[in-house]
């Protein structure tokens, strides 16, 4: 793993994490990619560590898969130690020692978002190295380049569920229109005092952006329909 | 499998003959990185400055990061370098303070103390080839006595009136040592280091216009919120830089 120093090793992924007024919303793209390969194009990429906290992976599979697997089983045991839910902080915090302990070995990017009883809604990132940091928002992976500046104009404190998910699933969109890294479907998940909720928006649900078009089921239908559009410069 | 961690070499630690064909303990490279770290003595104390900039490679990433921490009653610790790094610093610091106060026999650890402790985990580090990849700067007063210090990701150590790390070392320094003197009151003091971090948000990549300042005195430690500041732009050589000699820059 012999990197240049001014390169950060980016991560095939879209991954995002918003807080609003009542808890958190996570996103995520669905590309795994083996190389130029889409080995599967419909991943889950926000896993869960507990009732009331998942976690966006971005990096190696493998890796993020393993953490996962991990700080699930600790967070198990801490719950029945502690008789209640374990806090976002912890779970954050188990992420942080695993990914900090091991950088030399690792590749793990990720973002921990849930609801606990005591600060609400969290969201803390975890990138390479093993930096743990709160946030009102997060991205992260390769798709993350393009929404910086989205996210600049676009993020707002104290948006209403609706809104935060909206812009979540925007964002996704946008990076996966430019990102060769992330693309399928987006899955989001809301997690607050009410419990958890896991949303899918498929390919034609999403919106088109810049030079894309309008899917058809086929070239025949457009000329059928009326006189097709000459192909412009 | 447990979550060992040991003082010195923090890797997660399995049975020792799985041990060697797993860890890889050789030089890493930093991925979260802060810019520099300024420090001067001033009458009453001791100032430290930064910025808040979490920078991933060229890009500013991270714009709100604490980058000045308190150390016990009479230390500052400002860090440059990797933040995952910095983090685990203030957990082996912490953890000293909390023995030190926990003995209660009305002594306390100075800035002298945390600097030479600081200075054995890094120089021991480095010795095995596995780094705390950092520039620290530690600032303090401990009955009077003024005390800046920094140490860094070598071991090297050393004591001046004013210090800073990475780029400040280039950009900050000269127009210290030029223009320090004992006695500047705090707010001669503020004014001279924020002449320096104006200079290194000019010229300083990995800077952003948000800037943290933190005081020490006998008295006490304040961190005072981040502020931007105002950039200047007016020269008239930069309204037409082109004029009469098209294609430069």
């Amino acid at each position: 793993m012999d990197l240049d120093l001014s390169a950060p090793h980016s991560m095939g992924t879209t991954i995002i994490g918003v807080t609003y007024n009542g808890g958190v919303v996570l996103g995520a793209d669905s590309r795994t990619s083996t190389g130029m390969y889409v080995a599967n194009r419909a991943s889950d990429k926000i896993t869960e560590l507990t009732d009331n906290v998942y976690v966006c992976r971005s990096g190696s599979a493998a890796d993020t898969q393993v953490i996962s697997d991990y700080v699930r089983y600790f967070l198990h045991q801490h719950t029945i130690q502690l008789g209640q839910p374990a806090t976002v902080k912890v779970a954050a915090n188990l992420v942080r020692l695993l990914s900090y302990q091991n950088k030399n070995m690792l590749q793990a990017g990720v973002i921990v978002g849930g609801w606990d009883k005591y600060e609400g809604g969290q969201i803390y990132s975890v990138p390479l190295g093993g930096t743990i940091l709160r946030q009102p928002f997060s991205i992260g992976g390769s798709g993350s380049s393009y929404l910086y500046g989205f996210f600049d104009q676009a993020w707002k404190e104290d948006m209403t569920r609706e809104e935060a998910e909206q812009l979540v699933v925007k964002a996704a969109s946008l990076a996966m229109a430019r990102d060769g890294a992330s693309g399928g479907v987006v899955r989001t998940v809301t997690i607050n005092a009410e419990g958890v909720t896991r949303k899918f928006y498929g390919g034609d649900t999403l919106p088109l952006w810049h030079d894309e078009l309008e899917p058809t089921n086929s070239l025949l239908d457009l000329l059928s329909s009326s006189v097709p559009e000459p192909m412009s410069t | 499998m447990e979550l060992q961690r040991s003082m010195v070499d923090g890797s997660v630690s399995m049975k020792d003959s799985a041990k060697s064909e797993i860890s890889s303990e050789r030089t890493l490279y930093p991925y979260v990185t802060g810019t520099s770290i300024i420090g001067i003595k001033y009458k009453d104390g001791v100032i430290l400055a930064s910025d808040t900039a979490g920078s991933y490679g060229s890009t500013l990433r991270y714009k709100s990061v604490e980058r000045i921490k308190q150390v016990g009653d009479h230390t500052l610790i400002g860090a440059s370098g990797e933040i995952s790094d910095f983090q685990e610093i203030m957990r082996y610091l912490d953890e000293l303070i909390l023995y030190d106060k926990m003995w209660d026999d009305g002594n306390s650890l100075g800035p002298k103390e945390v600097h030479n402790y600081l200075n054995r985990i890094m120089y021991n580090r480095r010795n095995k080839f596995n780094p705390l990849w950092n520039s620290l700067v530690l600032g303090g007063v401990k009955k009077g006595q003024k005390y800046l210090g920094t140490v860094n990701m070598i071991g090297t150590h050393y004591e001046d009136d004013h210090l800073a790390t990475g780029f400040g070392n280039h950009l900050a320094r000269p127009i210290l040592r030029s223009e320090w003197r004992e006695d500047l009151t705090f707010e001669e003091a503020v004014k001279l280091i924020e002449k320096c971090l104006l200079v290194l948000l000019y010229r300083d990549r990995s800077s952003i216009n948000k800037f943290q300042i933190a005081r020490i005195t006998d008295e006490g430690t304040t961190i005072y919120p981040p502020y931007a500041l105002k950039t200047f732009w007016g020269f008239s050589h930069f309204q037409n830089p082109s004029k009469g000699a098209a294609g430069t820059w």
